[in-house]
């Protein structure tokens, strides 16, 4: 017990078992991590590099410290399996009797409430084996039906994401900033969430004058006064008296970056059923690619 | 030649302690001085921070005061400014009381503390300047990295061989612990800065790092130094030998090898294999947990030994009684009331579905600043209490001062640590209610937490004005003891230069 060296051994030992479990392991996994296309249903390279002006914003958000108010990461509870019919088929009092004798455990479903309104959620929250079951007699009938797989959880309800955040989605980040602290929204989709870089000039400017009660802070410091040299900057955010206020080139590397947070591609990790609608994605694309987006345009977007 | 009631060393049976108290006090001087002044600063930092959440507007125009600037730079102040050169001071001193030998190369011990806080001003300054690593409670970014790195080395190298050198040879538990402390902080910081910032690590990598880090950091590192301020406090100032040694020798193993598996989220976005691991551990650290209470509760429930000499007995005062009755015991006794409610809590918090709740909310900030100041800043406030005029070998300048310090500390991180616990659970429970009420905002929600955050700004002006205090005593008291030798050098040079006179 008298053996300063004891003390020495025993917490060697010690830090190195953590750091075998918690450091090398976890990195010899996910160090492992590559660009791939596992994504669900699509051949899509997932993820994808930022385009370079997000990758200067990543800076921005780092310097300027918005992860001690804002988190990235979407976490999930569960996943709600529904299965949504979509064609009755010519048969639909078959389709309904096929139901019924399947392992869905069905036991009022009848042709007239099968047929009304579709394509609609027949069965809603069960386990996957009875969906499958359930799809199956569908086919067999001749009706079309599809499993719609929907993650559940609190921040799926407050519209942060529309499933969890996986490794994946911050493959190609460093520093990865998850966050501790909620004082804000979670940001993991705001690309998806917020597509106008406008709005996030305005909100970055002034957050109460689009957000009312926020607790933001302003940050002025990302923009600059200057007096107006023929035409108005597209840009502006606010022009009276000859001067206007425009983005500085932080201002535009962050709100690209943060127009390119959206983690919505489903992965077989993390799968989801979306159809994400084309118009919404182009623009968001466009945004991020070359960071403005002309007043009229994100108008029509919306 | 010796001065006059100096005490002159003897080899044999260890050196009296003022002198081994004079031996350590320029390098405690360097720590606990500058320390004080970075936890002054700290808190009118953290003040700053505190205002933004009431008026956002409030000193937003300069990009280095903007909340997510200001606020790790001061966390900064208080980590690595305040929190670990107290921690290395109070290790030396004790190391060299306890071994009953003077501090090896006071010097050079006092240069590592120099260019420590060298490097945490660098830091300080990289934060303000938006240089931060980005990852919370390491923002400093990497050019004062090396400065802390080397700082460190010297004031860590002289520290343990000033322990080797030591003339009583038994090694107790305070030793123990203050020396796993010693090591684990240089691992673990350089593992998180190399793997973070010098070869980051990929994807979520990093962030399992970053968490191992910080509960590594936080909560082990803070545990261990601060127990060990615990321990001496009841073994050498209290004097009470403790109830069961080899007990908290293996709470010491079991929660270096438990609690450094802690700290990954329940809901991470990273392999499910990691944060199962790290609940398991979480759950698992119960062990180390009953063991120090097993050894601390009837240590500190015992009452005085009647004298064997056949003496009266003097009083019947348990070694809590004892402990209690001098301002420094109660700081530290205070920290340990609160190292041991924070225990339980993460304890609790370990449990996945009680972490999903509370992650996120102002719940998990308020454990942590029941963990770093109510435990470990409340410890050394009085360790430093204790040793400062031992070095200086002269009484605090404003003793009532110290009291109104300790008032000042509890009443503040209560007003800090309680509302916001009781905001942050209400604030889950709402987060967690959105699925049931789909019209609630997230402004309401986070506005629901403004009156407990105003509390807690009240709080931090408690804590400011006590900060004050301490650095206004401590740099009196210092400056004192500088001027008194001063006095003393050049009175004993006249002296000899009046012999020299008189003689022919």
């Amino acid at each position: 017990m008298n053996y300063g060296a004891l003390v020495f051994l025993g917490a060697f030992v010690a830090v190195s078992l953590s750091w075998f479990g918690m450091v090398l392991s976890p990195q010899v996994q996910l160090g492992r991590q590559t660009q791939g296309t596992n994504s669900v249903n699509t051949a899509e390279l997932y993820p994808v590099q930022r385009p370079g002006l997000a990758r200067e914003g990543l800076e921005v958000y780092r310097a300027n410290g918005c992860v001690y108010c804002h988190s990235q990461q979407v976490r999930q509870s569960g996943t709600a399996v529904n299965v949504i019919l979509t064609d009755a088929g010519t048969n639909a009092a078959a389709a309904a009797d096929a139901l019924m004798k399947s392992r869905a455990g069905v036991t009022d479903a009848n042709a007239v409430g099968l047929s009304a309104g579709l394509p609609k959620a027949i069965l809603t929250d069960v386990d996957v084996d009875r969906a499958r079951a359930a799809v199956e007699a569908l086919t067999s009938a001749g009706a079309k039906a599809e499993i719609e797989i929907v993650p559940v959880g609190t921040d799926i309800a407050w519209n942060w994401g529309i499933r969890r955040s996986v490794a994946h989605d911050y493959l190609y980040d460093s520093p990865v900033l998850l966050g501790s602290l909620r004082v804000g929204p979670d940001l993991a989709n705001v690309g998806a969430r917020l597509p106008d870089a406008n709005w996030h000039y305005r909100h970055l400017y002034a957050p109460r004058s689009v957000v009312e009660g926020s607790a933001m802070p302003a940050y002025p410091y990302l923009f600059e006064r200057r007096p107006i040299q023929g035409q108005p900057s597209p840009d502006a955010i606010e022009s009276k008296d000859g001067f206007e206020i425009v983005p500085t080139s932080e201002a535009r590397a962050l709100v690209a970056y943060l127009l390119s947070l959206r983690a919505d591609v489903p992965l077989f990790e993390s799968p989801v059923s979306v159809e994400p609608p084309p118009q919404e994605t182009a623009d968001t694309n466009s945004a991020a690619g070359t960071n403005v987006v002309s007043p009229q345009a994100s108008a029509s977007a919306q | 030649m010796n001065a006059p009631g100096s005490t002159k060393a003897t080899p044999l049976h260890g050196i009296a302690s003022d002198a081994i108290d004079a031996s350590c006090r320029m390098p405690l001087f360097v720590l606990f001085g500058v320390a004080a002044l970075w936890l002054a600063a700290s808190s009118v930092f953290g003040l700053i921070a505190s205002i933004k959440f009431h008026s956002p507007t409030f000193l937003s125009e300069a990009g280095w005061l903007t909340y997510g600037r200001v606020y790790p730079a001061a966390k900064s102040m208080f980590l690595y400014g305040f929190a670990l050169p107290a921690a290395l001071g109070t290790t030396l001193w004790i190391f060299a009381r306890i071994g009953k030998v003077g501090a090896a190369q006071p010097f050079f011990i006092a240069a590592g503390g120099a260019l420590w806080n060298l490097g945490v001003l660098a830091g300080v300054i990289g934060i303000f300047a938006g240089h931060s690593t980005g990852f919370e409670n390491m923002e400093m970014p990497r050019y004062a990295a090396v400065l802390l790195f080397f700082g460190f080395l010297l004031i860590g190298i002289w520290t343990l061989v000033t322990l080797h050198e030591r003339r009583d040879r038994r090694l107790g538990v305070t030793q123990w612990f203050l020396l796993a402390a010693l090591f684990w902080f240089p691992w673990i910081y350089s593992t998180a800065q190399l793997l973070l910032v010098v070869w980051p690590a990929r994807g979520t990598a990093q962030a399992v790092i970053h968490w191992w880090f910080s509960a590594n950091f936080t909560v082990l590192w803070c545990g261990l130094a601060g127990l060990g301020v615990v321990f001496y406090f009841i073994e050498h100032v209290a004097g009470r030998p403790l109830h069961n040694s080899p007990l908290a020798v293996f709470a010491l193993w079991t929660s270096l090898l438990f609690v450094s598996w802690t700290g990954i989220p329940a809901g991470a976005p990273v392999p499910a294999w990691i944060p199962t691991l790290s609940t398991i551990a979480g759950v698992v650290s119960v062990v180390p947990l009953i063991a120090l209470a097993m050894v601390l509760v009837p240590t500190l429930r015992a009452t005085d030994v009647p004298p064997s000499a056949g003496g009266e007995i003097t009083s019947h005062r348990s070694a809590w009684c004892r402990l209690t009755s001098t301002v420094p015991g109660r700081l530290v006794a205070s920290g340990l009331v609160a190292f041991l409610v924070a225990w339980v809590v993460q304890l609790i918090c370990a449990i996945p579905s009680v972490n999903g709740f509370v992650q996120f909310t102002w719940f998990t900030y308020a454990l942590s600043q029941l963990n770093l100041y109510a435990f470990l800043a409340l410890t050394l406030f009085g360790a430093i209490y204790l040793i400062a005029p031992r070095v200086a070998g002269m009484d605090w300048p404003w003793p009532k001062v110290v009291r109104l310090h300790f008032w000042l500390a509890v009443i503040g991180i209560a007003l800090i640590v309680l509302p916001l616990a009781a905001g942050g659970l209400l604030q889950a429970s709402k987060f967690a209610s959105k699925a049931s009420h789909p019209e609630l905002s997230f402004v309401t929600v986070a506005n629901g937490t403004l009156h407990f955050l105003r509390i807690s700004s009240i709080g931090e002006v408690l804590l400011l004005l006590g900060h004050v205090l301490l650095a206004g005593n401590l740099l009196t008291l210092m400056a004192r003891c500088a001027r008194a030798r001063l006095a003393a050098a050049y009175e004993s040079a006249v002296a000899e230069v009046r012999t020299a006179e008189v003689k022919p």
